[in-house]
């Protein structure tokens, strides 16, 4: 070893060599293949539309403070809540996971140096920004008022908002989703290392796949829809406007064929996330390993097979109407297959309470909530008296943000010391994580009560008698964005003050944690040979490991 | 500046190899099942039209047929065969860089390309004769009788459909362009020619659409007259 | 990048590496193909002149799924290719199914409650 000639001097600590070491200038982030960079591009990009579409959050919940419509005209609240839903769907919950969490790690952990097509992935990225100015300009030129489901045909014929260029965006970035399902299925398919075979991929990888299954399946039918509703705007092409003789069913029909598995989108990789997690932090093997990777593939296709419990009160037959209701149903079915296994892990596990294990706590109750009201949506006639009413926006909130954004903020910080090479605060980010879960059911919460009651969604105004839980949402809204901006806070500090994390920091099994963080630009010094089964942890033995 | 020392074939298509796969055959499966996956999105794509027309045509079949009378079906005929006709070519240029004939396989690529011209010219001469007639849906659009609604349906659909199915076909075009331009180069070698593999699978991919939109558009209102 | 060995057949997929070897489809099949894919257009064409009712339109769509059918198999040689390219095809096919049959199962029955009949004037 050239390290007993030359002996290291004092003063300095060599350089770790590692993808974030390995070029320094713009061009070598803006033109990077390496699937780690290009990740931490869509996590800068990515974070910069959370906290937009956070704003109009911000800026709805402060109209609606008090009952008489005083902050906003009317036509302005309708141009905030779609830019919120446009912004936080397409541009923040669909790629969260997938284009950061699962760019960086799925080629990690299944041993691969990158992606199967690198060029494609940073193509990706580049459609993604795109999409996302089209849409940016929609905003600085006025906004869009359709609401994030571009209903025909107020979005083909009345709406005078920017639809077209809104909707452009959309239909951009979802050449972006495509690209990166696309780039996973194959990936998984073809590039997994000796030794690595299907069961024993990591739960993570396999949530991925199946959201790959849906990006790929699914997107391509909005995308279709969207040009439809173009052709309709611009070309007079009659296809949902009944004065041209559509049906602006059909048009729901499209778009909810997307649109509802667009949610499993954004809390089937959250589900991975946790299932990483949980047996993490439990020192326990997964219960039921290979119920929880079918169930995320059963998800994705049962996703499938229920849009139309968004239309039971749109015109749609009744009988498609109970067809889509039993339907429904059946999604609960590997939802709840894979609550259970988290909690049967949890189970006598030695838990150690870090700050990932928090956020995953706070997944599995919340997403609980989410999956359970939604039962209540699915029941065709619980659904007509709720349906356009808090109650709804409570629902996919607990499963949105309760479930998703959770799983993304645990997966961020679970994955943290992995990515930057540093530790961040502990004390601190179970205080956010804290806040966040605070702050969360404080919002939330009270919205299903007035919704129950009746307050329904897409009003600027409301009868005073809702307004002590309006309050309280608001209140609630307020601490959440607090919770929200403390780790951008602290994890820019830890990128300059963290201590350096070890390879290993949680003493996890995966193979990401058997190279060095930050790890080198391929990945591992040699190729990894799998040798053992996922999920190896001893109770007990290892916890020192994690103090 | 010395002149580099010309490749083997076999250094050739070992520099092919990117760095982050194993072996040529790998680096093929991926691309081969990259591209099957997005022809998969593209019957998605376009499932979308033909859930439209079906949905349409379904709530009025007399009206989409009298519709269908108004489309020629000579040309229709042609530019079905057109397209066959460059599948095969497409096909044969396939083969012609697996066994490594470049002359023939630049022929082939020339072909398939001056078939994609033929077929576009003709669509070109089919939309103009229509918009003459007045079927192109809008305040112009005018169709005799009691069959106006369903009529500008069909035609809505004609056009958005042909029109998607046109704009692959310029897609395609270009990317077969870019292949011969590659070709003449000599870049392919029957060790490395998946690019061209993967594009005759997305050209045959536009010739199916073609396959099923014939009959639904051109056929549907012939027996009536 | 040097670790480029025959002993890197890993993954699940025994044809992952270095088994899959390319096919090579004769010329004459595929001209044989040819030939049929222009018959079958000139028959469609001529039976739509032919009132066959309602199964014109069966006809119609039965030739075209044969025809195409015939490019997949032999042009896009996934008759010579691994089984898991036929799964891809299937499963983009059932989607497919599942969005059309979905979506008409609404349409379909929507006259079937007296209630919500549509308006004939």
């Amino acid at each position: 070893m050239s390290a007993e000639l030359t002996p290291p001097r004092l003063d300095e600590t060599p350089p770790r060599a590692s993808y974030l070491t390995a070029g320094y200038g713009v061009k070598s982030w803006l033109l990077t293949r390496d699937h780690k960079r290009i990740a931490l591009l869509y996590l800068a990009s990515i974070t910069f539309f959370f906290f937009l579409g956070g704003l109009f959050a911000l800026l709805i919940r402060l109209e609606l403070l008090t009952p008489e419509g005083d902050l906003v005209q009317p036509e302005t609240y309708n141009k905030l809540f779609t830019m919120h839903g446009i912004v936080m769907v397409f541009f923040f919950l669909i790629p969260s996971i997938p284009a950061v969490l699962g760019n960086f790690f799925i080629p990690m952990m299944i041993g691969a140096k990158d992606l199967a097509f690198p060029r494609l992935n940073l193509l990706s990225w580049y459609i993604y920004m795109i999409g996302g100015l089209f849409t940016l300009w929609a905003v600085v030129h006025g906004g869009v008022d359709t609401g994030w489901t571009f209903y025909a045909p107020f979005s083909t014929v009345s709406s005078s908002s920017h639809v077209i260029p809104a909707a452009l965006g959309i239909f951009i970035t979802g050449f972006s989703s495509i690209l990166t399902g696309l780039n996973f299925i194959v990936t998984i398919h073809t590039m997994r290392a000796p030794g690595m075979t299907w069961f024993r991929l990591p739960l993570f990888v396999w949530s991925h796949y199946a959201t790959s299954l849906i990006f790929v399946l699914g997107t391509p039918v909005i995308a279709v829809t969207i040009l439809l509703v173009a052709l309709e705007r611009v070309l007079h092409l009659g296809f949902f406007d009944p004065a041209l003789g559509g049906d602006p069913v059909l048009f729901q029909h499209l778009f909810w064929f997307y649109s509802h598995p667009a949610v499993y989108i954004m809390v089937l990789p959250a589900m991975g996330v946790v299932s990483e997690i949980v047996p993490t932090f439990a020192r326990k093997s997964v219960f039921g390993y290979r119920f929880v990777a079918y169930a995320s593939v059963a998800i994705a296709v049962l996703g499938f097979l229920v849009w139309g419990h968004h239309m039971f009160v749109s015109g749609q037959s009744v009988y498609a109407g109970l067809f889509f209701s039993l339907l429904s149903f059946c999604v609960a079915i590997p939802s709840a297959v894979k609550v259970f296994n988290w909690t049967a892990t949890m189970y006598k596990g030695s838990i150690s309470w870090r700050t990932p294990m928090l956020y995953a706590f706070g997944f599995v109750g919340l997403f609980t909530i989410g999956g359970l009201t939604g039962l209540f949506l699915a029941t065709l006639g619980v659904d007509v008296h709720v349906h356009d009413t808090y109650f709804i926006i409570a629902h996919f909130h607990y499963i949105m943000v309760g479930g998703a954004i959770m799983g993304y903020l645990g997966g961020i910080h679970y994955w943290w010391p992995k990515m930057s090479g540093k530790m961040y605060p502990e004390g601190l980010a179970k205080f956010a994580a804290f806040v966040v879960f605070v702050g969360f059911n404080l919002t939330f919460f009270p919205q299903f009560i007035v919704g129950y009651l009746g307050m329904p969604r897409r009003y600027h105004s409301y009868p005073p008698e809702f307004q002590v839980l309006n309050v309280m949402s608001t209140a609630g809204a307020s601490i959440l964005g607090f919770g929200y901006v403390l780790p951008l806070a602290y994890l820019f500090w830890s990128m300059r003050y963290g201590k350096d994390a070890s390879s290993n920091p949680w003493g996890a099994t995966g193979l990401e944690w058997r190279t060095p963080s930050p790890p080198p630009t391929e990945n591992f010094p040699v190729t990894p040979v799998v040798d053992w089964e996922p999920y190896e942890y001893r109770p007990k033995t290892e916890v020192a490991a994690v103090g | 500046m010395a002149e580099p020392k010309p490749l083997s074939r076999e250094e050739y298509a070992a520099s092919r190899l990117q760095h982050h796969f194993v072996s040529m055959a790998q680096q093929r499966d991926a691309s081969t099942l990259a591209m099957w996956v997005f022809l998969v999105t593209e019957i998605l794509f376009f499932g979308g039209f033909f859930l439209t027309y079906t949905v349409y045509r379904w709530q009025d079949p007399v009206g989409f047929a009298h519709a269908s009378q108004h489309m020629d079906i000579v040309l229709g005929t042609v530019n079905t065969a057109v397209l066959i006709i460059s599948s095969l070519t497409m096909a044969m240029a396939v083969h012609s860089a697996a066994t490594g004939r470049r002359k023939a396989l630049l022929g082939y690529l020339s072909l398939t390309i001056l078939l994609g011209f033929a077929f576009l010219g003709i669509k070109a001469v089919e939309y103009t004769d229509h918009i003459e007639h007045h079927l192109f849906p809008g305040p112009s659009f005018h169709f005799p009788g009691p069959d106006k609604p369903a009529a500008q349906m069909f035609f809505s659909l004609y056009f958005g459909m042909t029109g998607l199915h046109a704009l692959h076909m310029i897609i395609g075009i270009g990317i077969v362009g870019t292949l011969l331009v590659m070709a003449w180069r000599g870049r392919f070698t029957p060790e490395y020619h998946s690019p061209i593999e993967v594009t005759g699978l997305y050209w045959h991919f536009v010739d199916i659409v073609w396959i099923f939109l014939f009959p639904l558009l051109y056929l549907i209102g012939r027996h009536l007259k | 990048m040097s670790d480029a060995t025959g002993a890197h057949a890993g993954g699940g997929d025994p044809v992952r590496h270095g088994a899959m070897t390319e096919h090579i489809v004769s010329p004459r099949i595929y001209l044989a193909v040819f030939a049929i894919l222009i018959l079958m257009t000139g028959t469609t064409t001529a039976v739509s002149f032919v009132d066959l009712g309602p199964w014109n339109t069966v006809v119609a769509l039965a030739i075209a799924v044969f025809k195409a059918t015939l490019v997949v198999l032999f042009f896009m040689h996934i008759k010579y290719s691994r089984p898991l390219m036929r799964i891809v095809i299937f499963g983009g096919l059932f989607w497919l199914a599942i969005l059309l049959l979905l979506t008409l199962s609404d349409f379909m029955t929507r006259g079937w409650l007296p209630v919500f009949q549509r308006f004939e004037p």
